[in-house]
């Protein structure tokens, strides 16, 4: 790869997934309960299969044919049932970007764990999750074909390196959108910025210097003595 | 009454006149003896059924059948004793013959053989400064009776022993100069492996620390396990680097391991309470690669701040014992005074002189936003050290004991 010459190149595609479920108020059965889908996203609701083959979604073994695969963005799945347990979900990767898998797990929630108050039809419960998929090495042909993809990161390219522009949609997938900027639920999808988090850990690191270095004046206060 | 409501059943199962009967001796059936009624009730208010002790589990003096029994007002003499003297006491006897042998307590009078000298043995002998030694082998009948004391066997060696005394004595009372050296040294080692974890740099900072003093030994081996610290999170990037595929928190948590891999749990907890209370996220919400950049930069930090208060910790503790050190003679109020840090309040308690409460220290400063005078240190904190003001040692009579 020709990037192996630059530090540290990582290509990185940043996701959220989850959980959303619905109570079904007055269609609510015993069985059935709750409407959930459960899903991998791009996390700011950019198309994922420029990456992603497929994502193999592991259900409780009471659902039948527990294993579901999902070959096409969006990568999710609906289902109706009562009980909470834990989905194993499996991401796949095109051949160009990587032969590993990746496994995530995430624990199915259909009530809230905040609010106690009566259960409504309109207000889910949601959980998600933020992480970003790290390819430190990637190939050139992976790094030519998704260099401008708009759910990719990719550091800045040295000038000379001249990538043609990556064809943008896979037409074999037609009109289906890859994308959920106008996914169903996207209102109540989180908006994970990471601006709060660095402005946190900013003043919490001044912080700890200040503490630091009021330490090292008494330790030198202590040496003069 | 109620229960028979609940379970149907007649009301009287007994005809009156025959419940009055009964009544009667239930009644002298529940009267405790000996004990109030309230206090029998606790008991459950009847008679045990079986005593709760078994009387034969406690232990039971082996006497056979065919031994008589009887105690007498007997006088006894003791070993231990120089003159005659009679005293009385109980014996137990068997049999009519009263027990031999010497007072069972004479064993335990043990004296020390001090040695005593006559002027005339002191001029001949003793005006040599080993003294003991001298007397011992000039009393002794021949050399071969007295060479397994320990005295004879272990000269005095007056000029090995000041030289001894020298630097042990430097070691623990270094100069000021010296010991900032010292830590200046350690601190810059560590702070250049917590804050920039290349190996390059580690080799430039080790250098300067092999300068001559016996103290650099500790600064040394305090090195040691922070290099491999830095080899750690080296190790941990390339081990990322070689994946095909990983996460962001996968990688997170990987090279906040390896950070923390020389604290002991107890520090991973401190650090964890730290950020909390700094109100930061075990675990980002957001993990971008910049945010986990800040967040294992912070807990380096942290780290950092943490073994620095230790190294402050053992700093004024240990100058406190230099104090009274073999070349000085104790002058110990003014030193102590000194070496209390204006900023903070004196802490009265003997047991925490100098000591630093960690967490609390870190808390307060926080809520504070004058100058801050850093919080008094818990005690209860720092009797978890083994507190160095204790040892006693015998030239050090005159020091303070705080």
């Amino acid at each position: 790869s020709s990037t192996k010459k630059i530090k540290d190149f990582e290509i990185c595609v940043p996701i959220a997934y989850g959980t959303i479920s619905f109570w079904l108020g007055k269609k609510a059965t015993e069985t059935q309960s709750h409407v959930w889908t459960v899903y991998v996203r791009g996390a700011t609701n950019e198309d994922l299969g420029a990456v992603i083959k497929k994502v193999v979604f592991q259900l409780h073994p009471s659902f039948s044919n527990a294993r579901r695969v999902v070959e096409s963005p969006p990568f999710e799945l609906t289902e109706r049932g009562w009980g909470e347990f834990e989905i194993a979900i499996s991401i796949f990767f095109h051949d160009d970007v990587c032969d590993k898998q990746l496994d995530l797990f995430h624990p199915l929630k259909l009530y809230s764990e905040v609010e106690h108050g009566p259960l409504s039809t309109k207000k889910p419960v949601i959980v998600e999750s933020y992480d970003e998929i790290v390819f430190p090495n990637p190939s050139d042909k992976f790094l030519a074909r998704v260099h401008d993809h708009p759910s990719v990161i990719v550091p800045r390219l040295p000038p000379t390196m001249n990538l043609p522009h990556a064809p943008l949609e896979d037409n074999k997938r037609g009109n289906k959108r890859g994308d959920t900027k106008d996914h169903p639920h996207v209102q109540w999808f989180n908006k994970f910025s990471e601006a709060d988090e660095l402005l946190k850990l900013a003043e919490a690191r001044q912080q700890v210097q200040n503490h630091i270095v009021k330490l090292r004046r008494r330790m030198s206060m202590l040496d003069n003595i | 009454m109620d229960a028979k409501d609940i379970l149907g059943l007649p009301k009287h199962s007994l005809p009156i006149p025959q419940e009055k009967k009964s009544r009667p001796h239930k009644d002298s059936q529940r009267k405790p003896d000996g004990i109030s009624r309230e206090v029998y009730a606790l008991t459950g208010g009847v008679a045990p059924l079986m005593p709760s002790v078994d009387v034969n589990q406690l232990k039971k003096r082996h006497q056979p059948e065919n031994e008589k029994i009887t105690w007498e007002w007997l006088s006894f003499t003791s070993s231990a004793r120089k003159d005659d003297l009679k005293l009385y006491h109980w014996v137990r006897v068997v049999n009519g013959t009263p027990p031999t042998g010497d007072y069972q307590f004479a064993k335990y009078n043990k004296s020390v053989d001090v040695i005593k000298y006559t002027d005339e043995e002191y001029e001949k002998h003793l005006t040599d400064p080993v003294i003991s030694r001298a007397i011992l082998i000039a009393r002794a009948p021949s050399p071969a009776d007295v060479s397994s004391h320990p005295l004879v066997k272990e000269p005095y060696n007056i000029t090995q022993e000041i030289e001894r005394k020298r630097a042990l004595s430097m070691v623990l009372s270094q100069t000021k100069h010296q010991e900032r050296k010292d830590a200046d040294a350690a601190q810059d080692a560590e702070l250049a492996i917590t804050l920039n974890a290349s190996p390059e740099h580690m080799e430039k900072t080790t250098a300067p620390v092999e300068t001559g003093s016996p103290s650099n030994i500790q600064a040394a081996s305090g090195v040691a396990p922070l290099m491999s610290m830095a080899d750690n999170a080296a190790a941990a990037a390339a081990s990322l680097r070689s994946l095909r595929v990983y996460l962001r928190t996968y990688a997170l948590d990987q090279m906040v391991q390896a950070a923390s891999s020389s604290a002991g749990l107890r520090t991973i907890k401190r650090v964890e309470q730290f950020l909390q209370e700094l109100k930061v996220n075990l675990k980002p919400k957001v993990p971008t690669k910049a945010v986990c950049a800040e967040h294992l930069e912070l807990r380096k930090e942290i780290l950092t701040l943490l073994n620095l208060q230790k190294l402050l910790q053992n700093k004024e503790e240990g100058s406190s014992y230099r104090e009274g050190s073999y070349t000085e003679t104790p002058d110990t109020p003014k030193r102590l005074q000194r070496g209390i840090d204006q900023d903070r309040t004196f802490v009265p308690d003997s047991v925490s002189f100098g000591a630093i409460s960690t967490e609390r220290v870190g808390k307060r400063d926080q809520k504070r936003k004058g100058p801050g005078r850093e919080a008094p240190s818990s005690p209860a904190q720092s009797n978890k050290r083994p507190r160095k003001l204790k040892t006693t040692d015998s030239h050090q009579e005159n020091r303070n004991q705080y």
